[in-house]
């Protein structure tokens, strides 16, 4: 059985602890009575994925089996989650392409010809056919791109029509293709619990005027915390919004999950407590950090862009969609909860190399916020690890650059939204509006590989809640200006990083590091 | 009299030009300048007047002349041996202290009637610059007969001569030259209140011409392109809304003016860009660049003085932009006034002395002419020669 996560509180025996550093690491030696919270160990995947995909299929949870929703001339649409999960993407094959493969070959049985496959990327950006080849699997590839296998466009106003309009008013927009389909299949992986559901759909087939309906400042400051969806009023417009949905169109939910290894063999290391680590992890720990403390950031970003997280499946639910997203959730709290006991003064946490929207990519430094602010500090149940008022000191070079291709508009967000504000509602009102309707910005995302103009803006938003909660972040180890720029304090040392903290949060502060990824969800009391 | 002398010399201007502007080669017993003691230059006739300078610019024209990198167009308008130094302020025998506008057109050399272009008060485009009592140049600086700046003496007509109001510093006099270029490219730039002016280059000709289209034609946003950090905090203290270093500026101009931007081999192309560019750095690579950030049926003006340089006209052809030259002063048809007078009376709330310096004395020449071949690095703007210790003896 797996081993459950952890609060360890650092005594003189405890070796330094990792702190994951962009494309690096530091080690770091946290005062006395600190504490450490670990993930939780793999928990065990299912031995055969494939039957268990074929059982779930067949037995579905209050809906008909799929083999009875399929029949000759119908019109089916297959809709995946693209590569923003799971993190870092997972080695072949994808469970995604596992229960796609059975979904198409459900309907080749079943003599469904007209059969279409959209990856549900809403505002990301356009996967190169690699990527997509890397979800789907070779075989269904082959057959179907490019012509039947494509990504959505939300920006191609004749690829999208309106739904409707909630009861609150929020708009509903879908990919005509799919809204035009006798049934959709939606085939989710669900890495953390604010992933699937509705939102799947509502946003991964939506456009900004539908998307912009929930990510908005204040609703993500509503939302205590947007990884527990019953109390986030962000999912709870995803719901109103998939309800509508669902009215319009048949819509046949997959939901899959994975465990939490991350890391394959040759940096397992970074799955381990420090205290577990054996003479060859501490070897093999030594060797990658003197190779990152030494190689050019570009090198580095290809060789840990190259590295593929061994997952294994751990549940597969089909059918009505809250039914099955309950199913998931269970799954993925059985392998993230960690129990913590009451809030802390201090966080602090190493941003890794990876987030949901630097696949194959570059962290630039708003993903950076976006990444330790908006996703890695809200991965808690109940409350924030740190308490109202606290610090926040995340770990990350934070160097002035970008990829030009993924980002433009993140480019342009930096230096010129930035440079101006970075309180959220402020950027919200003066400038998401110009950056969501600029021409070069579209043209970037619908014919090259670009996140939408408006996404640098949701990634801020994300951190809203954060910035808000937290009487102060200090970044340790980034570039100073860049800092500065993020509107954060910059600190050379963890040490010197602790001693500012205390002058917002006074002497002898509690301190909880979160030693993540592996990803967790920490319950606080 | 002390005074630096440029010669010609085919040889030595081709090994500047090979030594690709080194200042030790720039400066050396090849040099084509050379300290000496010179003869005092002679009243041409009636009307002329003595100057001793007291501040002296070093303008990137006169290190264009000392490193082989001016146009070869320049050269039959020009005579030799000169005493470099057009931007200058200095004193008259009676104490008066004046700034010389050093244009040699057709009231200098007492040509009457006037050229049409000195009559339309263009004094820039005179016809009659090998003409009159005067050797051959365009400007004081570039004549053999006439003296310049960097010399203890220097004779000018009084048309030429502008008086320095008290509270103006013989520093910031000094920069009256450069400001009025700076205003004529403004006023032929001729900006309204809905465009965006983008001006590439924040040398001390860069810096004026923000200064200057802030005052006269005051745009809806003002960009700079700066290279260095003080020459950026001087765009901003002088007018400009947005500055940004080179390597941004298609970035930050495409989102400035909402243009596309297009990927290309060498250079990258916006769909759209600045109303009107204002090239102050005379650098080919800058002036390419200068017309690919201007949208098309946009206008370009060259203000910096460029040399032979490969520009690339495909965009200048394609987006049927207008390019101008922006030369000089003279009398501004859009305002009836002389320049000059313009530059003297807008000096007065700019505080332009932090654009000058250091001040080197004429016996330090090699090391002025150094420290202004790396004044961006070096966070000069204007490097000058001070000449008011040999003005007092």
């Amino acid at each position: 059985m797996a081993r459950p996560g952890a609060v360890i509180e650092v005594d003189r025996n405890t070796p330094p602890t990792l702190f994951h550093y962009g494309e690096g690491f530091r080690l770091e030696r946290l005062p006395l009575g600190s504490r450490i919270v670990y993930p939780p160990d793999p928990i065990d995947p299912i031995g055969h994925p494939e039957r268990a995909i074929r059982r779930a299929l067949s037995n579905p949870l209050e809906d008909d089996p799929l083999k009875e929703l399929l029949r000759p001339g119908m019109k089916l649409t297959i809709a995946f989650d693209d590569l923003s999960l799971p993190l870092p993407p997972m080695a072949a094959p994808d469970v995604r392409g596992l229960v796609i493969e059975e979904v198409v070959d459900a309907a080749a049985r079943a003599g469904v010809e007209d059969v279409e496959l959209i990856a549900a990327i809403s505002l990301h950006r356009k996967m190169t056919a690699d990527e997509i080849r890397h979800i789907v699997g070779d075989r269904v590839f082959t057959t179907f791109w490019p012509d039947r296998l494509y990504n959505h466009d939300a920006e191609d106003p004749s690829q999208n029509v309106l739904i409707g309009r909630t009861n609150q008013g929020e708009e509903v927009w879908l990919n005509r293709r799919a809204s035009e389909s006798d049934l959709v299949v939606y085939v989710n992986l669900t890495l953390v619990p604010m992933d699937g559901g509705h939102k799947s759909l509502a946003t991964g087939l939506g456009c900004y005027r539908s998307v912009k309906a929930h990510h908005t400042v204040d609703t993500l400051l509503q939302s205590r915390s947007y990884m527990h969806p019953p109390d986030s009023a962000l999912h709870a417009s995803c719901v109103r919004q998939g309800e509508l949905i669902e009215d319009a169109v048949r819509v046949f939910h997959i939901e899959t999950s994975v465990n939490n290894h991350s890391f394959p063999a040759v940096a397992n290391f970074l799955q381990k407590r420090e205290t577990d680590w054996t003479t060859g992890d501490q070897a093999a720990f030594f060797a990658l950090k003197q190779v990152t403390d030494l190689a050019p950031p570009d090198v580095k970003r290809a060789a840990f862009h190259s590295m593929l997280a061994p997952y294994g499946m751990t549940g597969v639910n089909a059918g009505q969609v809250d039914k099955v997203h309950d199913k998931t959730l269970e799954n993925v709290r059985r392998q993230m909860m960690v129990p913590v006991e009451g809030q802390t003064d201090i966080v602090t946490l190493g941003v890794p190399y990876l987030g949901p929207y630097n696949v194959n990519s570059i962290m630039n430094p708003v993903l950076v916020v976006c990444t330790g602010l908006g996703y890695l500090f809200n991965l808690y149940k109940n409350k924030p690890v740190v308490r109202e008022g606290g610090v926040v000191i995340i770990e990350h070079p934070c160097r002035y650059e970008f990829n030009a291709v993924h980002h433009p508009s993140y480019v342009d967000f930096y230096d010129e939204v930035l440079a101006d504000t970075t309180d959220p509602h402020e950027i919200e009102s003066r400038y998401e509006k110009r950056f969501a309707e600029d021409a070069w910005y579209r043209q970037m995302y619908q014919q090259s590989h670009a996140y939408h103009g408006v996404h640098p803006f949701y990634a801020w938003y994300w951190a809203a809640f954060t910035l808000q909660h937290c009487g102060d972040v200090i970044v340790v180890g980034g570039d100073r200006a860049t800092v500065h720029r993020l509107g954060f304090k910059s600190a050379t040392t963890l040490e010197d990083a602790l001693e500012m903290a205390e002058q917002t949060v006074g002497r002898w502060p509690s301190i909880t590091h979160l030693r993540t990824p592996p990803l967790m969800l920490c319950e606080v009391d | 009299m002390l005074a630096l002398e440029f010669s010609r010399s085919i040889p030595s201007y081709l090994l500047m030009r090979a030594a690709g502007g080194r200042a030790e080669v720039a400066t050396s017993d090849l040099s084509l300048l050379h300290l000496g003691d010179v003869d005092v230059p002679e009243l041409p006739g009636p009307g002329w007047r003595q100057v001793r300078p007291l501040v002296s610019g070093v303008c990137g024209s006169d290190l264009a002349a000392l490193t082989g990198h001016a146009s070869f167009y320049l050269e039959p308008l020009t005579s030799y041996p000169f005493i470099p130094g057009h931007e200058l302020s200095g004193r008259l025998e009676d104490g008066t202290r004046v700034v010389v506008q050093p244009v040699l057109g057709c009231a200098v050399r007492g040509i009457e009637p006037p050229c049409r272009f000195c009559a339309e008060g263009r004094i820039g485009l005179c016809l009659n610059v090998t003409e009159g009592p005067i050797d051959v140049g365009l400007q004081t600086g570039y004549c053999a007969g006439t003296g310049g700046g960097w010399g203890e003496l220097l004779v000018a007509h009084e048309s030429q001569l502008y008086e320095v109001p008290e509270a103006l510093s013989d520093e910031a006099a000094m920069l009256t030259e450069p400001l009025a270029c700076s205003i004529h490219a403004a006023l032929r730039g001729a900006a309204t209140k809905d465009d965006v002016v983008l001006v590439a280059g924040a040398g001390a000709i860069g810096l004026l011409t923000v200064a200057a289209v802030k005052l006269y034609t005051p745009p809806r946003q003002l960009i700079c392109i700066a290279k260095y950090p003080h020459q950026a905090e001087l765009a901003r203290s002088l007018g400009a809304d947005l500055v940004v270093a080179p390597a941004q500026a298609y970035q930050r101009v495409r989102f400035a003016t909402g243009a596309r931007r297009l990927e290309g081999i060498e250079r990258d192309v916006l769909l759209g860009g600045a109303d009107i560019t204002f090239e102050a750095t005379g650098n080919a690579g800058s002036l390419s660049d200068a017309v690919r950030l201007t949208r098309g049926g946009g206008r370009v003006v060259a203000v910096g003085m460029p040399g032979e340089a490969k520009v690339d006209w495909a965009p200048i052809w394609q987006r049927e932009l207008e390019v101008t030259g922006a030369y000089a002063y003279g009398v501004e048809k859009s305002t009836g006034k002389r320049t000059f007078e313009m530059a003297l009376e807008a000096s007065a709330s700019l505080n332009l002395d932090r654009l000058v310096g250091p001040l080197f004395p004429l016996t330090e020449y090699k090391e002025a002419i150094a420290y202004a071949l790396a004044a961006g690095r070096m966070s000069a703007v204007r490097v000058a020669f001070d000449l008011r210790g040999l003005s007092d003896g």
